[in-house]
């Protein structure tokens, strides 16, 4: 039985899957179509297309200022993630210490357990070392939670790396410092831009966690939040457009690097979370 | 002697590779910092559950009371046992969804499998929130779908239930969650060896029971996978309830949320985020376990 011959012989599946398929992409269309509908988000058929709401869009600053908060948070907790997730998977491919196994577990558990639960403690912490809350508190959420996309992402990279390398270098009289610049580092290179593509998408779309660590200051999520409560309107439809855009085009990005290197296949992140 | 360490260093082993400093420089700081900003703050979690609040000041007085208020009161039993309805039907559908689409990719699909593969990846990446809106957009009452029954005239009044209920919770976390659930499923379907498959056919088994006997067993980690995950993330979600839950649609989270907020009862929201916490943890080592059974090789 080849595959071929058995992908013909299944027409209730292929329906299935397309209404699943249907299922999956229908808020994503319904939101798009809606931005570009005169007469609000309700209705059907939405009719008169008009661009006013993302003009609208452009002129508010509001939401521009939280855009900026947000590539501000999200920048700062790349380069946390991607330093301190860069050190533990080191630690983890090389070292061993005491507590080495309650590490790893801990490492995981912000992405494991629901947002509430973190974003809580977090508060907790901000008040107990008597921190105010502000982007600095969201910013301290953010890049620690994630550095675990980074280690999952780099130890894997390092456990297929080949050590003979890294041995040459050290045996032919590099230092360890020159060795981790010139041998280690390059050879995460992918890995790395892809966990840093990763942290700063999710780091941009969070919310759960920001909830309790928000200041005066809106991130992006936080400020569309506002506006949720207070009615909706085709404007957030069309901010909503633009995420929607930016964050594929962040993914076509991500699986170039992606499939340009050698280290975990992309969904390996997230099947085992 | 280094020559001589590195001749024999042919066959050492990372731990002697890498000196005791370059070891401390790469442990330490996220040892610290993880420490610091992340085993801490739970811990301090873990305390304020066995706290107090008193005229509205937190009292340093260690008790059992939040746990003895949390059983006591049939409110909240009643939101948990809600919530994990609510939970267990987003995991039940989300599998009812994921795994016939994951199961028609790998065995069906044909040329098309990439290119639909990285078509349910795509959602995955866009906001939660952005998806959660939608769904408001599209089950108000005057939302597009309720438009949509009237322009057809399926009814003539608008159908009041689909939003603010948890109805409405469950849909959108069974959106939010298929994807999830269909990852780890996928995965496990494309590792089982194809022959394996075959020789089940060859040697007279139909459909059905090559399914039931050699691909559902063999996918069973992966399913397993995804039911926690989902089941896990709905369990502690607050803004589904928020966005499109309505009073009727109020889960746990929600009164964490409430507790710590307007509520200002510190102590008692850490414990039943404790509660929530233990529920998760156990959930996990358990499927952790189950899934070593299955996937004995």
């Amino acid at each position: 039985m080849t595959g071929a011959k058995s992908s013909r012989r299944a027409p209730v599946l292929t329906v299935y899957a397309a209404v699943v398929f249907a299922f999956i992409y229908l808020p994503i269309v319904v939101l798009v179509a809606y931005s570009f509908n005169r007469d609000g988000v309700g209705g059907f058929p939405p009719r008169h297309l008009t661009f006013d709401w993302y003009r609208q869009l452009f002129a508010d600053g509001a939401i521009w200022d939280a855009v900026l908060n947000s590539l501000i948070v999200a920048g700062a907790s790349v380069a946390l993630a991607l330093t301190l997730g860069l050190l533990a998977a080191l630690a983890l491919d090389r070292a061993n210490f005491p507590g080495k196994a309650l590490f790893r577990r801990l490492v995981l558990l912000p992405l494991i357990l629901p947002g509430i639960i973190t974003g809580l403690s977090l508060l907790m912490f901000a008040v107990f070392i008597t921190l105010p809350l502000s982007l600095l508190t969201v910013f301290l959420g953010h890049g620690t939670a994630l550095i675990s996309v980074t280690t999952t992402e780099l130890f894997a990279g390092l456990q297929k790396m080949d050590r003979a390398q890294e041995e040459a270098s050290l045996d032919l009289g590099a230092t360890p410092w020159q060795t981790f610049w010139r041998i280690t580092l390059p050879n995460l290179k992918l890995s790395l831009i892809a966990a840093g593509l990763l942290i700063f998408t999710l780091s941009m779309d969070e919310i759960a966690v920001t909830f309790f660590l928000i200041g005066r200051d809106n991130t992006l999520p936080l400020e569309i939040w506002g506006r949720l409560r207070r009615g909706i309107t085709p404007e957030i439809n069309a901010i909503s457009t633009l995420i929607f855009a930016v964050s594929v085009a962040l993914i076509v990005v991500w699986y170039r690097v992606r499939t340009r290197g050698l280290g975990t296949e992309p969904q390996e992140l997230l099947e085992r979370p | 002697m280094l020559l001589a360490g590195g001749i024999v260093g042919g066959r050492r082993s990372s731990s002697f590779m890498y000196s005791r400093a370059y070891k401390s420089i790469v442990s330490l700081p996220p040892l610290f910092w993880v420490g610091f900003f992340l085993l801490l703050p739970y811990a301090l979690m873990f305390v304020h559950s066995f706290w107090l609040v008193r005229d509205g000041f937190l009292v340093h007085q260690w008790n059992l009371q939040n746990y003895h208020k949390l059983v006591a009161n049939p409110l909240y039993v009643e939101v948990l046992l809600r919530t994990m309805r609510i939970a267990a039907s987003v995991t039940l559908l989300s599998l009812l969804l994921g795994y016939p689409l994951a199961y028609y990719l790998s065995f069906h699909a044909g040329a098309r499998k990439e290119l639909l593969y990285q078509l349910v990846i795509v959602p995955l990446w866009v906001s939660y929130l952005v998806r959660g809106y939608a769904w408001k957009t599209i089950l108000g009452s005057d939302g597009v779908l309720n438009g949509f029954l009237q322009y057809f005239h399926f009814t003539h009044e608008p159908v009041g239930f689909l939003l603010y209920s948890p109805f409405a919770v469950i849909v959108m976390l069974t959106h939010i969650y298929t994807p999830f659930v269909f990852l780890p499923i996928y995965a496990a379907l494309e590792h089982i060896p194809r022959p394996l498959v075959e020789a089940s056919q060859d040697l007279g088994a139909g459909q059905r029971a090559t399914f039931l006997r050699v691909i559902l067993p063999l996918s069973m980690p992966g399913l397993l996978a995804g039911a926690t995950f989902a089941f896990v993330l709905s369990l502690g979600d607050f803004l589904a309830p928020l966005l499109v839950g309505g009073p009727s649609g109020t889960m746990i989270a929600n009164i964490v949320q409430s507790l710590f907020g307007v509520a200002y009862d510190w102590p008692l929201g850490a414990a039943v985020s404790v509660c929530i916490l233990l529920i998760t943890v156990t959930l996990l080592f358990l499927t952790e376990r189950l899934e070593k059974r299955w996937s004995f090789k």
